[in-house]
């Protein structure tokens, strides 16, 4: 039976960090209109930074996203400190990506097992898994502490980091802590197993549109921290021309902004680092990868979720060699004494999410001129602009019921994990 | 259902946020550990972050951020009248918190800054309690876990609550941190309400008051220890601005 008409209006969607709305219209079993609109009240960051002395801007740009912000924090410190040329002494820089890790490991179950399941296994939240499946809901919830606790032992808290500062970090991890932390890493190994054999009895949605990949690439490892900015398509730029990545504009239907490079749009976040960087994975992330079919360049959306377990793996091996690093390390610099000097530069990181960039500019005292940041997710939003069109498409070719195109279109928008409040800061 | 041997029914709550980083909800997800025990205190009635399902039966109602744009007051209204007890949580909730360095600026020349010619909505940063009756209001960016928890375990049981009275100060004492005064610092640690066990200071970063001003605070006194120890009063200035809870303070300085 061909459908007629149909209006799906998602206001607020749900199970996803801030305000987005779905509007899909199809008239005579045609589509008509699917729109990805974000009704985030903006914060405006970048002006608040303005006249602000460098050392409190990462205390204030953490303060963008509560999901993220230890990347937010990374973010305007290593643009603060390639304007100023400060150098981070390599202590520093370790447990700098440890942070890191630990911020992406809490995120990524986050959004695995909180968010993104329950429409798999059609629940409306995660509650009633915790009767009906109690081992992996508690894999999951071990996950997402383990990641928690290394973000507590390396900057001070789970949000808005302590000990995150400019020049290096103002406090080091007592090693018998560390040795602590290691060996709850190695207890949640199982629970990545388990994670992974219960993803693969879910169903992902059969849906591709081929689409560009942006991502930070070093050459030599997968990348968290700096970098050169790179694309499946075959861009690469320096780390400081990162508007010629972005190239903003606005729609007037949504409060966040869109960007696009080669094609009309692309895509950031854990499927766009995978599909630009998978050769520097670890091996058993990359043993994971295979038993799902994850192949570069994989072009499905709801491909970034099983993406996110491949980076969790990765994430959980490469953190207990960084921890066996810093327990051999003698922690004695952990940061450089640096004075204020006139510089504009950029920082980026790869937030859970996705690429994200502070670019700062600082007057010789050391105070913020101007500031610029780049939301992962605010790239994302044309990639799921231009997707749910395409996914309602296919749903109404294979006569999908109203309900099914709008649960699908949610379960797109999911994938992505948005960080809405993020994206409009 | 039974909680430390008291007896209550199970709590309906809503949580609902504003302007914000979404950061004091994600804090009621952690202490992953006793997670399943605290959730099961609870009837989730509305969370959107989380869940799907949407009720407007609620006892209590969790608020978080600020207020910044028409439609978010009637919004906030449309809650209060639903909610037997409306509780303010977060910094920007309490005070506005960072979102209110906005308001330092015109908001014409703000937009301007971040959105070019293109409009966009916005008001002046409002807390919660400049629009509708706060109960009870628990300070922090972000708040912690532990003190959400107990507080709304105090509210089903009718047990009082109190928010430490002390400063953080006295918290970071019990630590035997080194004071960061003695480092060359500015830390709003002698004002500044208790009850983060002192969690920057610990971290060896200042303390920037977002829990707000502890009660009978000797600010006179305080700005002579920053002038005694030759500090810089513009940088104390920004601090105090830093989460919009000293105004009062700050403008009784000038």
């Amino acid at each position: 039976m061909t459908k007629v008409d149909c209006n799906i209006d998602v206001r607020h969607l749900t199970r996803v960090e801030g305000h987005g709305n779905i509007h899909i219209t199809i008239q005579e079993g045609k589509l008509v209109d699917a729109t990805w609109a974000v009704v985030e009240t903006p914060r405006f960051f970048e002006m608040m930074v303005k006249g602000m002395s460098s050392e409190r801007v990462p205390f204030l740009t953490s303060r963008i996203c509560g999901i993220c912000s230890i990347s937010h924090s990374l973010a305007s410190i290593r643009s603060l400190e390639r304007a100023m040329a400060i150098t981070v002494p390599p202590s520093a820089e370790k447990i700098r990506l440890l942070a890191m890790h630990g911020e992406t490991l809490q995120s990524h179950a986050l959004h695995l097992f909180f968010l993104a399941i329950p429409d798999f296994v059609n629940t409306p939240n995660v509650l009633p898994l915790i009767k009906s499946h109690p081992d992996i809901v508690q894999s999951g919830l071990r996950l997402k502490e383990a990641g928690n606790a290394i973000s507590a032992l390396t900057t001070g808290r789970f949000t808005h980091p302590v000990s995150l500062v400019l020049g290096g970090v103002s406090k080091a991890p007592e090693k018998g802590e560390l040795a602590e932390l290691r060996q709850r890493l190695e207890r949640v190994l199982p629970d990545l197993d388990a994670a992974r054999d219960f993803c693969a009895t879910l169903s992902i949605p059969d849906f591709e549109r081929e689409t560009e990949f942006v991502s930070l690439h070093n050459g030599s490892t997968y990348p968290f921290i700096g970098g050169d900015l790179c694309s499946t398509d075959g861009v690469r730029k320096d780390e400081n021309d990162y508007l010629a990545m972005t190239n903003e504009y606005k729609e007037e239907f949504t409060t966040s902004k869109f960007a696009k490079l080669s094609r009309q749009s692309f895509a950031a976040g854990a499927l766009a680092r995978f599909n630009n960087n998978h050769v520097f994975l670890h091996p058993k992330a990359k043993e994971t990868a295979s038993a799902f079919g994850l192949v570069p360049v994989n072009h499905n959306p709801f491909m970034n979720n099983i993406a996110q377990l491949v980076e969790c793996y990765h994430i959980v091996h490469d953190a207990i060699a960084l921890i066996d690093a810093l327990i051999d390390d003698p922690l004695e610099e952990l940061k450089a004494a640096w004075t204020p000097k006139a510089g504009k530069a950029t920082g980026a990181v790869e937030a859970p999410r996705g690429i994200l960039y502070h670019n700062m500019e600082v007057d010789d005292g050391g105070r913020v001129l101007k500031g610029d940041c780049i939301i992962p997710t605010t790239q994302n939003n044309a990639n799921i602009h231009l997707d749910l069109s395409a996914l309602a498409r296919q749903a109404l070719q294979e006569e999908k019921t109203d309900k099914e195109i709008q649960q699908l279109c949610e379960m797109l928008v999911r994938s992505y994990d948005p960080c809405i409040s993020c994206s409009v800061h | 259902m039974q909680h430390l041997g008291f007896s209550h029914k199970k709590i309906k709550i809503g949580s609902f946020d504003f302007t914000c980083c979404e950061g004091c909800q994600l804090q009621l997800a952690n202490h992953e550990s006793t997670l399943p025990a605290f959730l099961d205190l609870l009837d989730i009635r509305n969370f959107r972050e989380i869940s799907s399902e949407k009720h407007d039966d609620y006892d209590i109602a969790l608020v978080e951020g600020s207020i910044t744009r028409e439609d978010e007051i009637e919004r906030l209204k449309t809650i209060r009248k639903n909610a037997k007890v409306l509780i303010a949580y977060g910094t920007c909730a309490c005070f506005g918190g960072v979102n209110s360095l906005k308001n330092n600026f015109p908001i014409e020349e703000t937009v301007r800054e971040v959105y070019g010619n293109n409009s966009v909505d916005t008001l002046p940063v409002r807390r919660i309690g400049d629009v509708v009756k706060v109960d009870y209001s628990i300070p922090g960016c972000p708040v912690s876990k532990e003190e959400v928890e107990r507080i709304i375990i105090s509210v089903a049981t009718g047990s009082m609550i109190n928010l430490p009275k002390y400063p953080v100060c006295v918290e970071c004492k019990q630590q035997l941190n080194t004071c960061l005064f003695d480092l060359g610092e500015i830390c709003l640690g002698p004002i500044t309400r208790a009850g983060c066990n002192a969690v920057c200071t610990t971290g060896k970063t200042v303390c920037l008051g977002c829990r707000g001003p502890a009660d009978d605070i000797n600010f006179e006194s305080f700005l002579q220890l920053v002038a005694d120890r030759q500090l810089s009063l513009d940088e104390l200035d920004e601090k105090l601005g830093f989460y919009n809870c000293f105004e009062e303070f700050r403008h009784d300085k000038s």
